[in-house]
């Protein structure tokens, strides 16, 4: 179904053209290194470039990567579902490398191609800030170079970490976008630090894929568990191209083991139940559908809750065809939630003024 | 659980105990242990009770001894599971007999070989001595002399070749009625080089059983190491996932198409969601898995098995049979988890209203049907 008119689309992704697109936002040591060195494109393995669901075909240009430049992202992704605010992430893999200095200068020069190329461009559009995850001292000192941008509404981690994120040494990174009003944005992903299914390395990309489901939430269980929201009640967390039919199943099983062993984590003062409905959401697409639509009102009935959902399209990647960016079996009171009344009750920062 | 859990009232005893109507029940995940693994050295050569002396089982984890994450409950048992006679819970034959197959009407119960299952210790030749030994052991001391319950055949998983060797050993022997896995393996268990486990399983007629646990010698989950007991045991939910997912994608039901699969205490209600993203995914990505046939979820409908506990326990309750129908009522095991402190009861468990032959399918019919011993 096509979505309610002046939707908020939260995710969708823009293009790095290529490496030298971002060698004018490098500082000059970088941009010497990145040419003495002959640095490779930062593309990851999480998403291949030609894979079919990586960009829809009317969203392939003849030439260069599909959500590359304003006027793709205006024509396809914007225009057509006239869409009212679309947060925009880059998911160049900056957060793969493991020089920390390497990776914090990369993720300044995203940040400023972004402002510069996209968000300076169009009032349509914001920006999720992208942190070098490797140092939380730098990441937070990105976080507050970038906040004084109020485009930027989000900062932007991948599900598969370093670490579970709800590790305490993360807690600066969730400490300054608490003080900023910035949602903490988990994409799929993976930094591949450890093998990317618990399982082990698998044979297969399309097993990566799915495995970002388990990877979301172990991040889901870290954070509750840890105590982040106990530290950070004001904390929200959007869950980026992460699915959402798992979420109920998944929350019986964690609020039922909180019961039987919340002495292990006595912080954790109630159900993670109500921890999720007051901190954590999850965006549309793409949508592991069941194959009766009626199915999944079903999901919606577990998830008790017309809150937990935000609209987004996953632009480019191929969820849907056309304009049909809302899955079959909703009501129009939960779609206009879904579009509009979730996002902006979520993204506090999309109340303010943007130039 | 060893905690008061809110049931509905819809869950009254007076119409779900099936202990108190009699009605026959399978346990399908019964876990035993020798009182000390002394015990186990007279079905071991010398050369390897002594090895293990000296060096211990090094099964791919740091801490010499007990579990990586501390648990819940001493030996993660029930309080009232201790045998009044000594020694741990679930070493007892006949304390188990009065403890849970009596009081609970277990006509079939499935043992389970876990503390310790040798299939992830380093020493490929270790792995296989105890394996042997194990089992044994659990065909001379608990199944000959109890004939309700059935044995798990424990193998040397990471050698699947002397794995299959092991199945091939027992084959035909009445008392066994399934392979067992740990889930945390070296690599996921879809993968070739395990391949031989199944081909030996199915020529044995036997289902393979994967159970919840191990050490694969990498993080219990795809972001790394997490703090908490709590986050390993939610843990084991995503780990299954994965090692489910690999079942499908390299495509081990395509190569052996009677092998039949049972996931053993790492819940169930996930399952829907995955297939259903799995189907999803497929159907974008079909060109790099050409040997897929059909749809993932056809495949998990005709091949996998799930035991109950733990039950996910919605609240509704109700939310719970959109899951089961969805999952099919001819596919779940109802299983105990004796002696562990997140037992379920099986007059409590489901917590649904349910036709009898509902009730009749997951209490016993799956069971007998799967291990043949209708």
């Amino acid at each position: 179904m096509i979505p309610p008119k002046g939707a908020i689309d939260c995710d969708i992704h823009t293009s790095i053209p290529n490496l030298e697109a971002l060698l004018p936002y490098l500082e000059e040591h970088w941009r010497e290194i990145v040419l003495l060195r002959g640095m490779d494109e930062l593309n990851s393995i999480s998403f291949p470039l030609k894979a079919a669901d990586a960009a829809r075909a009317d969203w392939r240009p003849l030439s260069g990567k599909p959500a590359a430049s304003l006027a793709q992202i205006q024509s396809e992704a914007l225009d057509p579902f006239d869409t009212a605010i679309a947060i925009c992430s880059s998911l160049y893999g900056i957060q793969l490398l493991h020089s920390e200095d390497l990776a914090a200068a990369f993720a300044r020069a995203v940040n400023d191609w972004m402002v510069a190329t996209l968000l300076s461009r169009d009032t349509r559009l914001r920006g999720t800030i992208v942190i070098p995850t490797q140092n939380p001292d730098m990441a937070v000192d990105e976080i507050e170079r970038c906040a004084r941008n109020p485009a930027f509404v989000q900062v932007l981690m991948l599900a598969g970490a370093d670490t579970p994120l709800g590790k305490r040494h993360c807690w600066p990174i969730y400490k300054a976008c608490e003080r900023h009003n910035l949602v903490l944005g988990i994409h799929a992903g993976n930094t591949y630090r450890n093998p990317p299914t618990a399982a082990g390395w698998p044979s297969f990309y399309i097993e990566d894929s799915v495995a970002q489901a388990q990877s979301f939430q172990t991040q889901l269980t870290s954070l509750i568990c840890e105590g982040v929201f106990s530290r950070y009640p004001a904390l929200k967390v959007v869950m980026l191209e992460s699915g959402f039919t798992w979420v109920p199943t998944h929350m019986w099983r964690l609020t039922k083991y909180w019961r039987g062993l919340r002495m292990e984590i006595p912080w954790v003062d109630r159900s993670p139940d109500e921890i999720l409905r007051d901190n954590i959401r999850f965006s549309l697409q793409p949508v592991d559908t069941p194959p009766n639509a009626a199915d999944l009102e079903r999901i919606f009935e577990h998830l008790q809750s017309d809150r937990l959902i935000l609209f987004s399209t996953d632009y480019p990647h191929a969820r849907f065809d056309g304009t049909d960016a809302m899955p079959d079996g909703l009501s129009p009171s939960l779609m206009q939630r879904i579009a509009i009344d979730n996002p902006r009750e979520t993204y506090a920062r999309l109340t303010e003024t943007v130039a | 659980m060893n905690v008061e859990v809110r049931q509905p009232a819809a869950a009254g005893p007076a119409q779900t105990n099936p202990a108190q109507s009699r009605m026959a029940i399978a346990d399908c995940d019964i876990h035993h242990s020798p009182k000390s693994f002394n015990l186990i050295h007279k079905y071991l050569a010398k050369r390897w009770c002594d090895h293990i002396d000296t060096y211990g089982f090094r099964a791919r984890q740091g801490n010499a001894s007990g579990p990586q994450y501390p648990k819940g409950q001493p030996d993660a048992s029930r309080r009232d599971a201790w045998p009044p006679t000594g020694g741990r819970p679930g070493s007892d034959l006949d304390f188990m007999r009065s403890h849970l197959l009596d009081s609970c009407g277990i006509e079939l119960g499935i043992l389970n070989m876990i503390r310790p299952h040798p299939g992830g210790f380093a020493n490929i030749e270790l792995s296989i001595a105890v394996a042997r030994a194990l089992n044994e052991w659990q065909i001379a001391e608990w199944t000959q002399p109890e004939p309700r319950l059935k044995a798990s055949l424990v193998v040397p998983y990471e050698d699947p070749i002397a794995a299959a060797a092991e199945i091939d050993h027992w084959a035909g022997h009445p008392d066994v009625v399934q392979v067992l896995l740990l889930s945390r393996t070296q690599q996921p268990l879809g993968m070739q080089r395990y391949w031989p486990i199944y081909e030996a399983a199915v020529r044995a007629g036997l289902p393979v059983g994967v159970h919840a646990f191990g050490n694969g010698g990498q993080p219990v989950t795809s972001t790394g190491w997490p703090s908490f007991y709590i986050e390993d045991m939610i843990g084991h939910s995503q780990s299954c996932q994965s090692m489910l997912t690999s079942f499908v994608m390299e495509g081990v039901f395509e190569r052996f198409p009677t092998l039949k699969l049972v996931l053993i205490e790492s819940g169930f209600a996930w399952l829907p969601s995955l297939a259903w993203r799995m189907d999803r995914t497929y159907k974008a990505l079909r060109s790099e898995v050409p040997h897929l046939k059909r749809l993932p979820s056809e495949y998990i409908r005709e091949h996998v098995w799930l035991t109950t506990q733990p039950m996910e326990e919605p609240e509704p309750r109700e939310h719970l049979r959109d899951i089961i129908e969805w999952i099919g009522w001819d596919r779940l095991l109802f299983a105990t988890d004796y002696p562990h402190w997140d037992y379920d009861d099986p007059a409590r468990a489901l917590g649904l209203k349910v036709s009898p032959q509902e009730r009749q399918a997951f209490f016993i019919d799956n069971a007998a049907a799967l291990y043949h011993r209708s």
